[in-house]
Formats: structure tokens, sequence, C-alpha cells
């Protein structure tokens, strides 16, 4: 019985405001279903890319857990405060260049150079466009300023544990404002390797390789930790918060449904949907693969289950998997981050040989694994020189003018903090701080 | 009076707690120190790079006890904390010249 009454009087409560508006439009103007459905579809865009964009920023959280976990606790508040400043200078110079230089066209090697990051989209703009303007202006710049404030924080976990601050946060400025809007621009902002037909969907060349580069420029010219290689042979330093640097890599993964889904820019049409769907499928898979194979390789290996390997391989398998997404299947993609599980570790203990310190394993994870990921495009897309012609430019570019800055840096600021203070740690020498007072340690 | 110093391993606290109190002890001292024998130490790994770490934690615990004592003390100490392998550890035995209670300042056996 209070069924039926509900069934009626929702019948009739619909019914009434359905008349209701018929009779309110009826007579006034047209009900626009053109007009409306490109509203419709600019809002629903405007928001995925927002929402993909605070994802993507969550990333920074995740970085900062994973290094301040990684490194020892004599360093931990300089790592955090490097990770947390870096976002924000990030944020400050795209606002101010990176953007206008990445995306205000240019001839297709050099970039235009304007300032400030231009006017929003007017309504009428929008709907006279008819579908062609997808989402807000600012929406955009704001999804991809998250892009350049990942690329730089994977600087700071190789550079770790000897690096000045302010030196560091300096060079910031110049990727941020300069160095990686300008390759950027290459692929993103329509130049010449865009043109080219080099594929990199959500960065595995633009952020990972373009970080890694720059990291690879800094820890050359920094030089290894004190101590980390004596008479032949490798030191261990381990890491502080091994919960930390979990979490951190959690949260990285979570985030990089941001960063790989919400690259495809648009989900309000069939085709879109599906790509994002496939990019999350994707992305989680790889980075699912590339966890379990650097653990297995890790115990037959080592004999041992090491966690920090794992976790580097579930990131190098997310590198990997950014280059292209949306193009493989599931199974290939899953193939892909095994593949990069595999490498991250092999290549973290050929660096080390090499004497090249990288305390977290970043130049393997973006660098090595950036690397794979784009040349891996080509067993779905794209074509295997297009791939490494994009990878030679970003790198050379990325790596040369990085080398140039940190030398200048090395000058004028100067790079690595004093022995004592490198012993005792950075910590209460660049921030007065202790991240773990209670638990002060003796070395 | 003596002093009895026992370097145990760590997981045969309780077990030498509970013997000693069912033996009549009333009070002890226990500290976490670092230490090695013929135990020495052992390796870890870290990202493929080995390491050693040169001590071994242990246990240290304190008593003071009567001359007459002693032996029955080391013995229940011996019998909970024997796990028949190297790293078991050492009791040491010291003269004890004095032992005031603080509360009320009483000397000698009154105080133990």
């Amino acid at each position: 019985m209070k069924d039926q009454i509900w069934k009626r009087g929702t019948l009739g409560v619909v019914t009434t405001l359905a008349l209701l508006a018929m009779a309110g439009t009826a007579g006034a103007e047209e009900f626009d279903a053109h007009s409306s459905i490109i509203s419709l579809g600019y809002g629903l865009d405007t928001f995925y890319l927002l929402m993909s964009g605070a994802l993507v920023m969550w990333m920074a959280a995740g970085f900062t857990m994973l290094e301040a976990g990684l490194v020892r606790s004599k360093n931990v508040v300089v790592i955090l405060t490097k990770n947390i400043a870096l976002y924000s200078v990030a944020c400050i110079m795209y606002l101010l260049f990176g953007y206008q230089i990445m995306y205000g066209g240019g001839s297709g090697v050099l970039p235009g150079f304007s300032f400030f990051i231009g006017p929003e989209h007017t309504t009428a703009a929008v709907l006279a466009a008819g579908g062609d303007i997808p989402y807000a202006h600012l929406a955009d710049f704001f999804f991809q300023v998250c892009f350049v404030a990942t690329a730089m924080s994977i600087v700071s976990g190789a550079v770790a544990e000897r690096m000045k601050l302010w030196t560091f946060l300096a060079f910031a400025l110049v990727l941020c404002g300069f160095i990686y809007p300008i390759e950027g621009y290459w692929q993103w902002g329509g130049g010449f390797l865009k043109t080219l037909g080099f594929i990199d969907f959500a960065g595995s060349g633009v952020v990972h390789l373009c970080g890694a580069a720059a990291a690879l420029a800094g820890v050359l010219v920094l030089g290894p930790r004190t101590g980390k290689y004596k008479n032949g042979k490798i030191k261990a330093f381990p890491g502080s918060n091994l919960p930390l640097a979990a979490l951190g890599t959690l949260i990285l993964w979570v985030g990089w449904f941001g960063f790989n889904g919400g690259s495809q820019l648009k989900v309000s049409t069939i085709a879109d949907a599906n790509a994002v769907a496939m990019a999350f499928v994707n992305t989680n898979g790889a980075a699912a693969a590339g966890l379990v194979t650097a653990l297995l390789l890790s115990q037959f290996w080592f004999r041992k289950a090491d966690l920090t390997m794992a976790l580097n391989g579930a990131l190098a398998g997310l590198v990997a998997i950014t280059a292209e997404p949306t193009a493989p299947g599931p199974l290939l993609a899953t193939g892909i981050g095994a593949v990069a599980g595999v490498l991250v570790v092999v290549s973290i203990i050929t660096i080390d040989k090499l004497k090249i310190d990288d305390p977290v394993g970043a130049l393997s994870v973006h660098g090595v694994c950036g690397i794979f990921g784009l040349l891996a495009v080509s067993l779905s897309a794209g074509s295997f020189v297009d791939q490494l012609t994009g990878v030679v430019c970003i790198f050379a570019w990325v790596f040369i003018t990085s080398l140039i800055t940190w030398k200048i840096l090395k000058v004028v600021m100067g790079l690595r903090v004093s022995e004592e203070e490198e012993y005792s740690g950075v910590d209460v020498a660049e921030c007065g701080l202790e991240a773990y007072p209670e638990f002060s340690s003796d070395k | 009076m003596k002093k009895i110093e026992a370097i145990i391993k760590p997981f045969k606290l309780d077990p030498v707690k509970e013997a000693l109190t069912d033996a009549g002890i009333t009070g002890m001292t226990v500290s976490e120190v670092k230490g090695y024998g013929r135990q020495k130490g052992h390796k870890e790994m870290y990202r493929g790079a080995e390491y050693n770490i040169d001590f071994n934690p242990k246990i240290k615990i304190e008593l003071a006890v009567s001359d007459e004592q002693v032996d029955q003390m080391v013995a229940v100490i011996r019998g909970a904390a024997n796990t028949e392998k190297i790293g078991d550890g050492k009791i040491f035995i010291l003269p004890l010249e004095e032992v005031v209670r603080v509360r009320t300042g009483e000397k000698g056996e009154n105080a133990l």
C-alpha cells in the first residue's frame, strides 16, 4: 500500500515538473540542445582535468614520503623541505614563465617567449567553437603545473643527503621556468618532436627522462656521499623510515591514475572515456608487474626480498607505461611493467658499481625506465626511430643545460655541504631542526 | 655482599626474571647493551650492498645479593638463560662494598 502511494506520488510530481518546465520554456526561447551539450562537455572535461591535476599534485606527497623514508634520519628535514618547496617554486615559475613558453606556440624548435598564462576562454568563444575548446584554459594550466613539479622532484632524491638546500631551489627555478618548458614545447606544445611523430602520452620523456637527465647532471657534478665508495666496496646507508617509503609509493601509484588518466585530457566522449579507462587499467597493471618482478629478482639475486627494490619496481613500471598507457592492451602493458621491474634492479646495482651515488634510485626508475618506456611504445604505436629521436633530443637538451646550470651554481653558491655538516646531518646545518629529536642518533 | 652482572640474550629476559623472582630476588636493574664475544656480528643487506653489524643486542641484569646467595643465583640465571649456543652470554661477580636504601638510610644486608 505504501509502495503504491510512493510510486503514484513520484509519477505525479515528475509529470507536474515536466509540464511546468515545458510551459516555462515554451514561448520564452527554444531549448538549445547543442549549446547544452557543449556546456556539459566543457564542464565535465574541466572538472575531470582539475581533479586529475589534484591527483598529480598528491604525487608530491608520494615523492616526499618516499624520499623521507629512504634517507637517514639526520637528513630527513632537508628532503622534506626540498620537496615541498620545489613544488611551490615550480608553481610560481611555471605561472610566470614556463606555461607560456611551453604552450605559447613557436617555430618548432624555438618557442615564443611570452609570459603569464593568458586569458580564460569566454562562454561565447566556447559555444562558437562547437566542441573544439573542450575545457577551461586555467584547468589546462593547473594540470600542467603539477607535471613540471613532478619532473623537478625527481632530482631531489638523487642529490639527497649532501646538496645545499638553497642551491637546489635555485636550480628548480631554472628547470621549471625554462629547461622543462622548452623540451615540453617540443612535444606537447606542438613543436618539432610532435610533428615528427614522437609519442609521449603522459610524460615518460617530457617529465621523467627530463628529471632523470637533470638529476644525472647534478649527481655527476655533486659527487657521491662521503664514505659511500671506499676501498672498492659499496657502503650501505639504510633508509630511516621504510613505512614512509612504502606509503609514498602507494600514494604515487594512486596519483599516477591522474597522471596517466588525466593526460587523455577529456572524458566526455565515448572514445575518450574508454581511453581513460584503458589508461587506468594499464597504469595499474604495469605498476603491479614491476613490483612483482623487482621483488622476485631481489630474492633470487640477493637472497633477500628487498622492500626498497620492490617499491622502485612498482615506480619503474609506472614510469615505463606513462609513455603510452592507452594504446597497448592490458597484457602488453603488464609485460612492459614486468620488464621495467627487472631493468630497474639491474640498473640500480650497475649505477652503484659505476660509483654514481643515487640514494633513492631516481636515475634508474625515471631515466632508464623512462627511456625503456618510450622505446617500448613502438610495440603498439609509432616508430622506433622516432621514439629514439625523442629520447636523444630530450636527454641531450636537459642534460647539457642542467650541467651548465649546476656548474654555474657550484661557483656562485656552492653545491655541497661541508664534510662536517654531512657527517652530523644536513638537517641541523640547513634547517636547524631534527626530524626525530627524541631518537637522536649517534651518527 | 656481591654484585652479579649477567649479560644474556634479550629474549631470555622474561624467563630469567621469573626464575630469579621464584628464587626470592625482590629487585634488579636491567639495561639494553650491545656486545660480542665469540658470536661476532652478523651481515645485513641493503639494495645489493652487504654491511656488517659488529655488535649484537644483549640485556644486562644487575643484582645485589648476599655472599650466601651468589652460587644459587648464578645457577638460577644459567638455568633460565642457557640455550647451548654461542652468544648466550656471561655472568660477572663483583665484590660489593656497601648498599644504602635511599628512603630510610639502612645499610648492608638490610638494604638488599
